[in-house]
């Protein structure tokens, strides 16, 4: 985070990207005149924000590690890899924290969006759980950049059909039936449901503990992948690679 | 007991020609490699670029898995043991590669202090003592991108160093560095074993092996061809004399008949600015001044030379037989 921040450019896109996301959100929804779809909106770009900075982050900070030739370093420690790889993508997944104030604060300040939460408690324990949800997924992903080189245009992909896959902007009621499936097994989806929920004074609770379920298991996943991809990339000889 | 032990090491490398007829091809890096190091002892792995060092290295550091033969750090073996024998080893590579450009010397030195589970109120005293000993104090808060080769290099080492293992490996430290930088940092190694650490040290620089190492392991072609101290190495080739003839535009296939000619121990060539430099060892007792000249097929002659064969000459025999 220290290295992102020392970068301007970096710097100046993470606080404006978000803003662009909430824009092109809340003018695609003010379409409806009620302020519900607004909220519906407004919290969707918000978690639209810390999967984005996820997936295309832990991508980027893998491959700069391969750039700076510490891949090799950060392999040959003895701490196991995933403390090095899940807390980098938990914190990407952190940074999106500040897209999701940033979205929420513009919609109050640009577009008179009224955030009022229904269960405030709730609302605070849902966000933590999304972050750490999604920061697990990003390990995941991250788990196939030690394996292969160019697997980062693979975060890049996945970032707009996991918006549109989790009912970031659009109800997953919209999509066809063999959709669902993937969607319940993509922790962003139960996270951005137990958000809405929260605010909207529904029952948020089932969701957070599937969130927080999906993470413990992509976790898990993580690391038995993360063994494997190791011993191969000692087998084959591609850390040191760029 | 031996600290380190490389028995009988292979690593052979896939890879593909051609886009689309692909053919795979299979490398063979390192062929049969054995040696070991002794507790306290500095020992040189000397060899020309592509011999087969750095992989030698990196599997008995755990990052490449060998494809034949076994190896040992403390009694442990590198494939099944490789998180204990992490704890217990530190590796310096050289280039400009490795460090954190955007951080300071500092931050840098910290992060791999957590990796290497070097406790909180330990970090700052190891860390402060580290630049001190390879000459960083001052300098630590300022960014690595604005550090010299050399400086880097010095960084490399205090971060091997972290969590103060008893086996180190320094993989071709002083490449690229200046002379006065590559000094220093040989009085660094050399610091090292006096303090009690077992090195292993990888270098194409004959005379940094000379100076620095108890005992040297000459590699090529991915084989070991020669090991000993020092002295036991240079005194293969006190006999024998040296001719060496400043060509113009010589031929590869031209020293390779010379290679074949009787009496001819190793042969050489240097590139200098217009010329070449062809250096003939000769075997004790053979006269081949005129033989070698007689083989350069009316090729642009300069001044011809005959010498006592240097320690040089010795490494070179040895990285060129065929």
């Amino acid at each position: 985070m220290k290295m992102l921040g020392r970068s301007t450019f970096n710097s100046v896109l993470g606080v404006v990207y978000p803003l662009f996301f909430a824009t092109i959100a809340f003018f695609m929804f003010r379409a409806g005149h009620s302020p519900r779809p607004l909220l519906y909106a407004s919290l969707g770009a918000a978690v639209m924000g810390i999967w984005s900075s996820t997936s295309t982050s832990a991508g980027a900070a893998m491959a700069r590690e391969r750039w700076h030739g510490t891949l090799e370093l950060l392999v040959a420690a003895p701490t196991h890899f995933s403390f090095v790889l899940l807390p980098v993508t938990i914190a990407m997944a952190t940074i999106g924290i500040y897209s999701m104030a940033a979205t929420l604060l513009w919609g109050r300040l640009v577009f008179g969006i009224d955030l009022q939460i229904g269960h405030p408690v709730a609302f605070v324990l849902a966000i933590p759980a999304t972050v750490l949800s999604i920061g697990a997924l990003g390990f995941l992903l991250a788990v196939a950049f030690v394996r292969f080189r160019q697997a980062w245009a693979l975060g890049n992909m996945l970032e707009y059909p996991v918006w549109l896959v989790c009912g970031f902007l659009v109800p997953l009621s919209l999509f066809p039936g063999w959709v669902r499936p993937i969607s319940w097994a993509l922790a962003p989806t139960w996270g951005i449901n137990a958000i809405r929920e929260a605010a909207l004074g529904g029952s948020p609770l089932a969701d957070i503990g599937m969130a927080a379920l999906l993470g413990f298991a992509y976790t898990l996943v993580g690391i038995v992948l993360l063994n494997r991809a190791l011993h191969a990339a000692r087998a084959k000889a591609t850390l040191a690679l760029t | 007991m031996a600290v380190v032990e490389a028995d009988n090491l292979g690593r052979t490398y896939r890879t593909t020609t051609g886009t689309l007829r692909r053919r795979s091809l299979e490398v063979e890096a390192v062929r049969g490699v054995s040696f070991e190091i002794g507790e306290g002892e500095l020992f040189g792995l000397l060899g020309p670029n592509g011999a087969g060092k750095t992989t030698t290295i990196k599997m008995l550091i755990t990052l490449l898995i060998p494809t034949s033969g076994t190896a040992r750090v403390l009694g442990h073996d590198v494939v099944k043991d490789a998180t204990w024998v992490r704890r217990r080893i530190g590796y310096v590579f050289g280039g400009d590669r490795g460090l954190y450009e955007r951080l300071s010397a500092l931050d840098n030195l910290r992060y791999f202090a957590e990796l290497y589970a070097v406790p909180a109120r330990e970090q700052k005293r190891r860390i402060a003592e580290l630049f001190e000993l390879v000459g960083l104090t001052g300098r630590e808060k300022e960014r690595v991108e604005g550090y010299s080769r050399g400086m880097r290099q010095r960084l490399h080492i205090a971060r091997g160093l972290l969590h103060d293992p008893p086996v180190v490996f320094l993989d071709e430290p002083t490449l690229g560095v200046d002379p006065v930088g590559a000094r220093e940092l040989r009085a660094t190694i050399a610091s090292l074993a006096q303090g009690g650490k077992t090195v292993l040290l990888t270098t194409h620089y004959m005379f940094e092996a000379d100076q620095l190492c108890d005992r040297i392991a000459v590699i090529a072609k991915g084989r070991i061809v020669a090991e000993g101290t020092p002295q036991q190495l240079k005194d293969r080739v006190v006999e024998g004399s040296v001719v060496e003839v400043e060509v113009y535009g010589i031929e590869d296939a031209v020293v390779e008949r010379l290679r074949t000619v009787p009496g001819v121990t190793a042969v050489s060539v240097e590139e200098h600015e217009q010329a070449q430099l062809l250096i003939v060892q000769t075997a004790p007792g053979q006269e081949l001044t005129h033989v070698i000249l007689s083989q350069l097929d009316g090729a642009r002659v300069g001044r011809v030379t005959s010498r006592e064969p240097t320690l040089e000459d010795a490494y070179v025999a040895l990285v060129t037989e065929p």
